[in-house]
């Protein structure tokens, strides 16, 4: 028996301490297995063949010679698919390889494996494939139009949300109107798509894939290759960034197909160029909003009516449109609300999900809606949001009345009170940090400085009655050292830092220092998605339940064994704890280990009601932005001077991991504010590359401070929210508005281009806003057309 | 074709197409994935390494032109079972580690920019990083790493 523990120091490393990443080590070295990474004996390579029109039939496809070419092992198409030929998020729409259209450039076609991946590309590059073009719709406004051509069977809509509050046709004191757009953004995780699919004895498929949701993988994979969901065995290869480019199934069906065929380990993965044709992207939007007001300043109605390119196929759009559409009108109280939303099908790239999810594109438009409110009335940014901002017990046009906790006020009143950036002048810096950078092109002549604000707030987990859920498996045993907790779960580590979060809540509620991550698979229950910034709510509650009932059951063994342990005892540094004092060492009851699995679900939420009235959201998280921003007003550049943030956490479980959340999800909008947008031209990407879409580099990034408000939500483990999303949200209207304040320019559409900060453009000319369309109700029409809920 | 290199400090000889890459060569031909494929077009330094000494994108070398030269990796600078270089270290204890993508190539450059300059300012870490793209981080705690590595074990 070990000496008797100092409780003063109780386990180290447990919830609320910013502990080292779990992982981290390994990453430096480059050791940590991504899914490019993998390698097996006898491996081929995969490669696909893509559609090279936006919308067209297919007449006919010669695979002799690529058959015939060096090094392959297989050619595959439409027709050799085993099973259901279509798989999808939310709708089974989306063809695993097309076979008699395509929708968009960038469709699969046809996969090849061979020997290398280049004797895989020459391969695919000889197979003829016979297109007839047709008619495309290209753009989201002309998609609704009635003599438009109908993509799907079920027409061009996807879905049309419509939420009605109070008296929309209200009247008021004050209007103003805005007319806003955001661009199409990419999630570009540095990590590309890539994983390995190994065949196995039983006629099933072991694949390793770098991904987002093992178990809604699986639901599309085994009908596809016409398996049972037993025999096709997930486990998370290492995942080089998500942001939501891997929440629908990119090379997974692929690889499997093609190593079912061959019989031999198949691995993908994409180049940067194929990675920007193969997953979805950030949907851009149009969003046409009327607000009226009083002369005080208070909020009386808002009209919006907002539509997004969901391109192709259904994707999360139907998600994302309900998102978009309840957030419409921001964190503030508007007794009356008409807000119609339409996510619409064109022969774009299909869109999903990214971080931010529908709220990102509603945040820039609402916040621009209130910059100009302010403007009208000649008060500060921050205080007309004061005098609407939403508060605990109020309701957001859906009826949903805020509970737990929001610190609205309080976010708002820190954004305010911030000072201003004490950096040096311009001609006292090196020129990287002014605007133009090494090209030195001020010393600080022309320059404006300009801030802005922006508060947003989004839904934490999946919303609209959708019963969320995450497993977790915690096994307690004796170690060489001390008891080892083995947490076991399918929730995908994408680098936000879940392992090391589990970790730190498995020794808290075990007190014990060892906790060993084992691999995640799909041997355990689902743990849904690792998006919507579930995963901490989510799996970290179903790791604590676990760990609890563990606790249970070593006290239940320490009373059989004829302790008292009285009404509270905890455990503690490897001890069971009474009253403060260690009674029983935990080694001592687990001669035989302890195994216990729970599943952890939400408060249940409700669909929307035709009226869009509901109680939709789990958990709502609050968070705001001051962008500080210097603009050359000769050459249209921008250097962002400074961010602070100000965000609702409930409780921080790992501070210095949610600065990080709070620095990366800035720079992502950031990114959207001021540089990344897909160019789509006749539906192609013209700038699938790192070359030609812009991501933010460390010289673009400015210095971002970080204030975690903490107040807990009574709903959830030890009061958390979601963290990952909020800064995205509102760092883009933040910088836009700060861009407003240093030109006196409208700027109605990110990202900003230089051409639109000296005024060679101006602001995008609004059309009226396209008519609503006629649709059964307020779900996907998807369900509708098919007559009931598909698995998908 | 046949190609001899030496890679933090041994002798390989591999068979290589001649249109592979150097960062082909280390990953699929040596088993050295430490080198990461982001963009394979120089743009965003996941796969950086030296070159006979000189800090290179390994996606844009030729592996032929590799022959007879000496490659260093992230590989080399620290042994899987010892402890891990001093900006390795850096970087973990300073939170600029998510998903760890990029994290190897910017090791290999954060270590090539305090070789030259053992104490740089925060233009001359943001100068010297700015051709390493990360997705993650807002880079915030890798300037915080290149500080806490030039301020510590130096």
């Amino acid at each position: 028996m070990s000496s008797r523990p100092d409780l003063l120091e109780r386990t180290r490393g447990g919830v609320g301490e910013s502990i080292l990443r779990i992982d981290g080590v390994p990453k430096t070295q480059g050791r940590f297995a991504y899914g490019s990474d993998l390698w097996a004996e006898g491996m081929l390579w995969g490669d696909t063949l893509r559609s090279t029109h936006p919308h067209a039939l297919i007449r006919g496809i010669k695979i002799a010679e690529a058959v015939a070419s060096p090094g392959v092992h297989a050619v595959l198409l439409a027709d050799d698919v085993p099973g259901r030929r279509t798989c999808g998020l939310e709708f089974s729409d989306t063809p695993v390889l097309a076979w008699d259209r395509v929708r968009y450039v960038g469709e699969p076609v046809a996969i090849v494996a061979a020997e290398t991946p280049e004797l895989a590309r020459r391969a695919a590059g000889r197979i003829q494939v016979d297109y007839e073009p047709l008619d495309a719709v290209l753009d989201m406004e002309a998609a609704l139009a009635g003599d438009a051509p109908r993509i799907h069977d079920h027409g061009n809509v996807l879905r049309h949300v419509k939420v009605v509050h109070g008296d929309p046709d209200a009247g008021a004191e004050v209007w103003v109107e805005g007319y806003w757009e955001t661009g199409m953004q990419d999630q570009a995780p540095l990590g590309p798509e890539a994983g390995l699919a190994i065949p196995g004895d039983d006629g099933g498929v072991d694949l390793y894939v770098s991904t987002q949701w093992l178990h809604v993988d699986r639901q599309q994979i085994a009908p596809c290759l016409g398996l049972d969901e037993d025999r096709v065995r997930i486990t998370l290869a290492g995942v080089g960034g998500a942001f939501g480019a891997r929440e629908d199934v990119h090379m997974q069906i692929h690889a499997c197909m093609l190593a079912l065929h061959t019989g031999r380990p198949v691995k993908m993965s994409y180049g940067r160029e194929e990675s920007f044709f193969g997953h979805v992207h950030r949907h851009p939007a149009r969003m046409w909003i009327r607000t009226g007001a009083t002369r005080d300043g208070l909020l009386v109605v808002w009209r919006e009516r907002l539509v997004v390119d969901g391109g192709a196929y259904a994707s999360s759009s139907s998600a994302v449109i309900g998102n978009a559409s309840t957030f419409a009108t921001g964190p503030y109280r508007v007794p009356n609300v008409l807000v119609e939303g339409t996510a619409v099908y064109t022969n774009n790239p299909p869109c999903g999900a990214m971080r931010g999810f529908g709220a990102v594109q509603a945040c820039f438009a609402h916040e621009g809606q209130m910059d100009r409110l302010a403007a009208a009335l000649e008060m500060d940014p921050v205080e007309v949001r004061l005098r609407n901002v939403l508060e605990l017990g109020d309701a957001m046009p859906t009826g949903q009345v805020l509970r737990g906790s929001a610190p609205t006020r309080r976010i708002l009143e820190r954004i305010g009170a911030l000072p201003a950036p004490d950096d040096p002048a311009p001609v006292h810096r090196d020129s990287v940090l002014r605007p133009g950078g090494a090209n030195n092109v001020t010393r600080g002549e022309g320059l404006v400085r300009g801030v802005g604000v922006a508060f947003g707030f989004k839904n934490i987990g999946f919303s609209e009655g959708f019963d969320d859920s995450s497993e977790a498996r915690i096994r307690l045993e004796r170690g060489p050292t001390g008891p080892v907790a083995e947490v076991h779960t399918a929730a995908c580590e994408v680098g936000q830092g879940l392992t090391t979060i589990v970790t730190q809540i498995a020794r808290t509620e075990l007190g014990v220092d060892e906790v060993v991550i084992a691999p995640i698979d799909t041997s355990i229950g689902s743990a849904g998605s690792t998006s919507a910034s579930r995963q901490t709510y989510m799996t970290g509650g179903a790791v604590q339940l676990a760990c609890r009932t563990v606790a249970e059951e070593v006290f239940r063994r320490a009373t059989a064994a004829g302790m008292s342990l009285g009404d509270s005892p905890e455990l503690a540094a490897g001890w069971i704890v009474v009253d403060g004092a260690p009674v029983i060492e935990l080694a001592e009851l687990l001669g035989e280990p302890v195994d216990e699995t729970r599943v952890h679900h939400h408060r249940p939420t409700t669909p929307l009601g035709p009226d869009g009235q509901g109680e939709p959201h789990v958990q709502l998280a609050f968070g705001a932005e001051r962008a500080v921003v210097e603009v050359d007003e000769e050459l249209g550049l921008v250097r962002v001077v400074q961010i602070d943030a100000v965000q609702d956490v409930g409780k921080a479980l790992n501070p210095r991991s949610i600065e990080g959340q709070i620095e990366g999800g800035t720079a992502q909008g950031l990114g959207l504010a001021l540089m990344e947008e897909l160019q789509i031209d006749e539906g192609r990407i013209r700038n699938p590359s790192f070359t030609d879409y812009l991501i933010p580099t460390i010289l673009d990034m400015p210095t971002v401070t970080s204030e975690l408000i903490e107040e807990p939500d009574p709903d959830s483990p030890y009061g958390v929210k979601g963290v990952g999303e909020l800064p995205t949200l509102v760092s883009t209207p933040a910088i836009a508005a700060a861009l407003r304040d240093a030109t006196g320019r409208a700027l109605n559409r990110v990202p900003v281009r230089p051409d639109d900060l000296v005024g060679l453009a101006g602001p995008v000319p609004a059309g009226d806003p396209p008519p609503s369309p006629d649709v059964p109700g307020p779900m996907a029409i998807p369900h509708y057309a098919k007559g009931g809920d598909d698995p998908g | 074709m046949l190609v001899r290199v030496n890679v933090n400090g041994a002798w390989h000889e591999s068979d290589v197409w001649g249109g592979s890459s150097l960062l082909y060569l280390l990953r699929e031909h040596l088993s050295l994935p430490g080198s990461k494929n982001a963009c394979e077009q120089g743009e965003c330094g996941s796969c950086s390494v030296w070159f006979d000494g000189d800090l290179v994108c390994s996606c844009l070398v030729l592996a032929a032109q590799s022959n007879g030269r000496e490659v260093r990796t992230v590989e080399g600078l620290s042994d899987t079972d010892g402890p891990p270089h001093p900006v390795q270290r850096a970087f973990v204890d300073a939170g600029a580690v998510q998903c760890g993508f990029c994290t190897p190539g910017l090791i290999v450059a954060v270590v090539d920019l305090l070789d030259r300059v053992p104490d740089p300012d925060e233009a001359t870490i943001r100068e010297a990083l700015s051709g390493n793209l990360c997705r993650c981080t807002g880079y915030a705690k890798i300037v915080d790493a290149v500080r806490l590595a030039a301020g510590g074990d130096r």
